[in-house]
């Protein structure tokens, strides 16, 4: 029981410590970001990198969760007799939740778990030191353009994602099942707010872009310089984001879309 | 990979997403909410507003005029006061009856407006006087209980 | 004491600094955490000289190097580069150093994800303001001192060892430093190569003026080409003279150094308990 308690103890000062150090290197982050987007071709690179290499199973995955809602809120709907809804319950659960949810998900895993492993590597085969010893400092260098790399890709991401998404309930819903498609359009338009629903949707994305990179390059940073110590970074950048992105997005609901 | 190339699939990658964001915009969603013109807001009081809430639609005739913009309780008169903007575009006459409506039998609640026959127009800021509280059901089913009690107690002394 | 002195005087500090070494470690002492590493080390590396640090795997022979590069700080004690102290230096100042130290690391260091030519561009792109058409032609210059122009568009991943050491070599020399620190340079190469790395130290420092610290533990290979040597056991310099004083020396640290032999004052087993009992005991 004390054992327990005990481990219970570590954990937590553990997290509070390591909660410290992420917030340091936030701020060195953007201390040295000049370079970022003064020589734009380094950040130009890690937007390929983790935005074009995630494209396509952005792509894929939201053309799947679209036409998954399409049939599902079809066939509750039909019951109530409202399947004319189908359009809002689709685009409002892709636009508020969904899109920027799962795309971060995915962005975690796809693109944060790469970087991870790219700057890990780099300091277990002293790259990151031989950088520092030659008067370049590694966060500016390799650690500031991955995290913008990371930050603008994905709201993109989310978006496309989401627009995607209503693709494919509409494929289900008006081409397949045969819902109207006047209504389908009219009935959505309706109901999702540009300021209200897209824009919040699009906050919501962008805080999930700016926590999965700044955990992915953190981890990275951070990880213990061997074969090992990667591998478990890439774990912990994986889990973390995804923690992460579950409970800023339960925060962030709660303030944007009550009453 | 040579810097023209990836350059090239970041700028089709970062366009694609503008396109999405776009399509989300306008196609997908409405920009309802900036759309009201020169807004000017009205207040109304009801004994009860039901579930009516913040950002739900202000209706003439079933033309969506406005959006509620603020719901606070009033703690010297005891009701409900129910600030909504409308587009400046549009004018009610002073006796404007406001009612809480509901779309459907299930659907969200929303604040109809009943223009009257007075020539003087509201102007931005003015209380509506003439309103209809929110029909709550469980009034309606208690109200239909005791009449049909009141009906039972009746009828035998008849 | 003197140093407000010896700015009323400026000669005399001219005069002083040349014939100051370039690197000088005042009674340094380092531990990690708990862990004490150099316990009480002094030793100094004069201008235009190539000196050795030699010292059994794990003696802390990088750690001293990091500790010149400005990486590590010293617990206590001094370590003086160009006459500043680099433990007191801030951010620039310590980079402003650092741009005229080269460190060629144990295992290359080289960025994996760039070319060749890239790489050995990579200080000069990130340092000075060269045109492309320059920087193209001093990457080629580098390149053929380490006899590798032929190379420059492969990538670090097609390379031999001794082949991406010899690239980071020319990496390390691309600003010109004043100073050029090697970390295991004769490690995991071929006896051809590692002649052919030997050589490259000691033409490079005397064609750049710089001078040079070798971290190893290859004698042979040192005895030819330093002009002096620093043996490191147990966090402390044990012995120190040139190539002839060290082949002549009758001290039994060196001597078993030099020659090899697994019972002398270097101990071949990390310190641990007694051998039988830990035996006995876990059997018990
Ligand atoms: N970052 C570090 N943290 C803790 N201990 C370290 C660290 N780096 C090296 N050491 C330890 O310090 C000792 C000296 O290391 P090092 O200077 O690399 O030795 P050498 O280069 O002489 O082989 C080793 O025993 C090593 O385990
Ligand atoms: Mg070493």
């Amino acid at each position: 029981m004390g054992g327990v308690l005990r481990k219970l103890g570590a954990l937590a000062i553990n997290g509070v410590w390591r909660l410290g150090f992420i917030t340091r290197f936030f701020w060195m982050i953007l201390l040295y970001s000049g370079q970022s987007f003064t020589r734009l071709h380094l950040t130009i690179r890690e937007l390929y990198f983790s935005g074009v290499m995630s494209l396509l199973i952005i792509l894929v995955s939201g053309l799947f969760v679209g036409l998954v809602l399409g049939l599902q809120g079809y066939e509750t709907l039909q019951r109530y007799g409202a399947s004319d809804s189908l359009g809002t319950l689709v685009a409002l659960s892709l636009v508020r939740e969904l899109g920027p949810v799962v795309a971060g998900l995915l962005f975690a895993s796809r693109a944060g778990s790469a970087v991870t492993a790219e700057i890990g590597l780099m300091k277990v085969t002293e790259q990151l030191k031989a950088m520092d010893m030659m008067a370049v400092s590694p966060i500016a260098r390799v650690v500031a353009p991955r995290f913008w790399g990371g930050v603008i890709s994905m709201p993109l991401l989310a978006a496309l994602f989401s627009a995607m998404g209503v693709f494919g309930g509409w494929l289900i819903g008006v081409v397949a099942i045969g819902v109207d498609d006047g209504a389908f359009w009219a009935q959505m338009q309706a109901a999702v707010d540009f300021r209200y629903d897209v824009i919040n949707g699009v906050i919501k994305s962008c805080v999930f872009g700016v926590a999965v990179a700044l955990i992915a390059v953190f981890e990275g940073y951070d990880c213990v310089p061997t074969a090992e110590g990667v591998s478990r970074a890439i774990t912990r950048t994986v889990v973390s984001s995804a923690l992460a992105i579950l409970a800023l997005d339960f925060v962030m609901t709660s303030f944007m879309f009550r009453g | 990979m040579s810097r023209t190339t990836l350059d090239l699939w970041v700028g089709v990658f970062v366009a694609m997403g503008i396109a999405a964001l776009f399509f989300l915009a306008i196609k997908v969603g409405s920009v309802s909410g900036s759309d009201i013109k020169s807004p000017y807001t009205l207040t109304a009081r009801f004994d009860n507003i039901g579930g009516l809430k913040v950002r739900a639609p202000v209706k003439v005739a079933g033309v969506l005029v406005g959006r509620v913009s603020e719901i606070r309780y009033d703690n010297e008169r005891f009701q409900a006061e129910v600030v909504f903007t409308v587009d400046g575009r549009y004018k009610f006459p002073t006796d404007t009856f406001a009612n809480i409506l509901t779309s459907g039998l299930l659907g969200e609640q929303y604040l109809g407006l009943d223009p009257g026959g007075e020539e003087k127009v509201l102007a931005p800021g003015d209380v509506i006087k003439k309103t209809q509280s929110a029909v709550v059901l469980e009034k309606l089913i208690s109200q239909f209980m005791f009449s049909k009690a009141a009906e039972g107690e009746t009828a035998p002394a008849k | 004491m003197d140093e407000s002195l010896c700015y009323n005087h400026r000669p005399a500090l001219q005069q002083n600094l040349m014939s100051e070494p370039l690197v000088r470690l005042e009674n340094v002492r380092f531990a990690y955490g708990e862990r004490a590493i150099l316990r009480d080390i002094s030793l100094s590396i004069p201008r235009g000289k190539v000196v050795a640090i030699m010292g059994g795997s794990g003696c802390g022979k990088t750690t001293l190097l990091r500790l010149i590069g400005g990486q590590e700080k010293a617990r206590s004690g001094r370590v003086l580069v160009d006459g500043q102290d680099v433990a007191r230096l801030g951010r620039d100042d310590l980079y402003a150093m650092r741009r005229r130290m080269g460190m060629l690391f144990q295992f290359g260091a080289l960025f994996t994800d760039m070319s060749v030519f890239d790489n050995v561009a990579f200080p000069l792109r990130e340092h000075t303001q060269l045109s492309p058409e320059l920087i193209n032609d001093l990457v080629l210059m580098k390149l053929h001192a380490v006899g590798l122009r032929g190379a420059a568009r492969l990538m670090p991943a097609e390379l031999s060892g001794g082949m991406a050491r010899r690239v980071a070599l020319a990496r390390t020399i691309a600003l010109d430093p004043m100073l050029l620190m090697y970390d295991e340079p004769f490690t995991g190469l071929d006896p051809i190569s590692l002649g052919v790395i030997g050589q490259l130290i000691r033409r490079l420092n005397d064609a750049l003026g710089a001078s040079s610290v070798i971290v190893t533990h290859d004698i042979q290979e040192s005895l030819q080409i330093v002009d002096y040597i620093y043996f490191i056991s147990e966090g402390r310099v044990v012995a120190e003279g040139t190539p002839d004083d060290i082949r002549n020396t009758s001290d039994p640290f060196v001597h078993q150094f030099v020659h090899a032999e697994a019972d002398g004052p270097v101990p071949f087993h990390y310190p641990a308990g007694d051998y039988a009992t830990a035996l006995t005991g876990g059997a018990a």
